[in-house]
């Protein structure tokens, strides 16, 4: 059973653009998880991968050590396969000083119809470490996930962390993202959300950092295409609080049909010596590039479609 | 190829072309000069079919057909094609995706696009067509794009904008070239030199009136001597 299991996961893994061959490959750790069981489990040298199974998910354990660069990227995939469902995952996850780690995760419900996934993250970098996190979610076409991912990071001295969520093949469903990160001095923050949703998709989207220390760095960047009766309300907000802080916001929502989208961009400054930009754009399709790309001979929907897949790219 | 027929475009008051008549001939160059905000680039744009630039009145004929309202699209697959002044950039579009996109290339004619345009396909075609290139990169990028469709015509509006002078007579030796694979040009300028790499040209004066045009040399001379009187401020007198 669990093996028929393993099997649907990786075709469902396959389909939302992972590689199963990494799973077989000792060089690269890994974790698969179907609803609250673990279905495999691997790890590397350095890293610390523990997972245990509870009444209504997994609780992940992880940590690389002290100096040490995982190599690889490790390879996490998390998934509902029947219609109905509920998965809570939690993730304490803590890069020692100078530690490395990329995460590529993959979470996929190819079939739901009532599917509820939380993830609840506390991430800790140390000094000068560097952790870089991959999400891309396959929801399958119906619409009928929910999908709660929240983190709250700590970015160290010196230390880099980047997030990319990317939810941009099937349907959402409904998505409620809140991520809360400090980032101390010099810390390098950069969190990027691509999302396309339609039908009668919702979207919520709160991204919040806060530099404290002297010369911490901070990007939020989100990137929606919404059409029909899709809504999405972006929230992005930086305060900075030390001496030479900089950070920027970048929000594009492309809005088609009777879609509704919402950008809220906040930003505090605390500092005489910080600075915070912040772009928006919201609407229409940019008038200039479609007729570049129609000039190209490409007619509307067609140019309409190369602008949005290369935005979410 | 291309004749256009009292062509007239307004915005609100304010007239932007007034009844321009001229006729560029399959496989010739064909300069549009004038100075800043006479009207070359709208004149451009309304060829096109670009969505703001639908003329008042008037005909844009193509190869004997009339394409006045014809889709920017439906011009395109005509085959005419226009190299912005200030092309868009696209976010996750690669060099060598623009370069193939629309009409049916490959990646050896993508390449040898980049080359005409001087710049090397290994360290450009990977490269996203996005707010790090330059202008003057992104510039030749369109160009590039031009040369690899071969267009029936091509119209380039400013080709040499954003471009070091150092290479304008490569870019006049492109325009060349794309003459030379049989595309007719309309090139909008407002260079003397460039508007010399022309058979004929056409001057253009604020509030867009074609007052001569003919052959290239003597429009040029018009235009660099300004021997002319615009026709508006004839009117104002």
């Amino acid at each position: 059973m669990i093996l028929d299991d393993y099997q649907i996961m990786l075709n469902a893994y396959e389909e939302a653009g992972g590689r199963p061959s990494v799973f077989k490959d000792l060089r690269i750790a890994h974790l698969v998880v179907h609803r609250e069981k673990v279905l495999a489990s691997h790890s590397v040298e350095g890293l610390i991968l523990n997972a245990k199974g509870t009444d209504s998910g997994v609780d992940i354990d992880m940590s690389v050590e002290e100096g040490i660069k995982i190599a690889h990227p490790v390879h996490l995939c998390f998934g509902v396969l029947p219609k109905e469902g509920r998965q809570q995952i939690k993730i304490n996850a803590l890069i020692k000083k100078g530690g490395q780690i990329k995460i590529l995760a993959h979470c996929v419900f190819p079939n739901a119809l009532r599917v509820q996934h939380i993830m609840d993250a506390k991430i800790v970098l140390e000094d000068n470490a560097v952790f870089c996190y991959d999400e891309v979610h396959y929801h399958g076409l119906t619409g009928g996930v929910e999908v709660v991912p929240t983190a709250e990071i700590k970015v160290g001295k010196g230390a880099r962390l980047s997030t990319n969520f990317a939810l941009t093949k099937g349907r959402v469903g409904r998505l409620k993202i809140d991520y809360r990160a400090e980032v101390e001095r010099y810390g390098v923050l950069e969190m990027v959300t691509k999302v396309y949703g339609y039908g009668d998709d919702k979207i919520k989207v709160r991204e919040s950092a806060r530099l404290i220390g002297e010369g911490a760095r901070g990007l939020i960047k989100s990137r929606m295409a919404i059409r029909e009766e899709a809504q999405s309300e972006v929230v992005s907000e930086l305060a900075a609080c030390a001496p030479n802080t900089r950070g920027h916001i970048d929000c594009t929502e492309i809005v088609q049909g009777n879609a509704k989208a919402k950008a809220i961009p906040l930003v505090d400054v605390l500092h005489e010596k910080a600075q915070v930009t912040h772009e928006a754009a919201i609407g229409r399709v940019n008038e200039k590039q479609l007729e570049t790309l129609m000039a190209h001979g490409l007619t509307e929907e067609e140019a309409t479609y190369v602008i949005i897949e290369g935005m979410l790219k | 190829m291309l004749r256009i027929e009292n062509l007239t475009l307004e915005r609100g008051n304010r007239t932007i072309l007034k009844d321009i008549n001229f006729t560029v001939n399959a496989r010739e160059i064909y300069s549009i000069i004038g100075p800043n905000g006479a009207g070359k680039s709208s004149l451009a744009y309304t060829i096109m079919g670009c969505g703001d630039y639908r003329p008042n009145k008037g005909r844009i004929i193509f190869d004997g057909k009339d394409i006045t309202d014809l889709p920017i699209w439906q011009r395109a697959r005509l085959g005419i094609i226009l190299a912005w002044q200030e092309p868009a950039r696209f976010e996750g579009i690669t060099v060598e995706d623009y370069l193939l996109l629309g009409i049916e290339k490959n990646r050896k004619e993508a390449e040898e696009a980049l080359k005409r345009v001087l710049l090397e396909p290994r360290e450009y075609l990977k490269r996203r067509v996005d707010k790090n290139l330059s202008g003057g990169e992104r510039k030749r990028i369109e160009l590039a794009a031009i040369f690899a469709m071969r267009p029936r015509l091509a119209i380039l509006d400013e080709p040499d904008s954003g471009i070091d002078i150092l290479v304008l007579d490569k870019i006049i030796n492109f325009i060349c070239d794309l003459k030379e694979r049989g595309t007719t040009v309309l090139l909008i300028t407002h260079r003397p030199r460039m508007a010399l790499a022309a058979e004929r040209a056409a001057l253009i004066c604020g509030g867009g009136y074609l007052v001569k045009e003919g052959d290239s040399q003597e429009v040029v001379k018009c235009f660099k001597n300004k021997s002319f009187v615009c026709p508006r401020f004839r009117q104002e007198r």
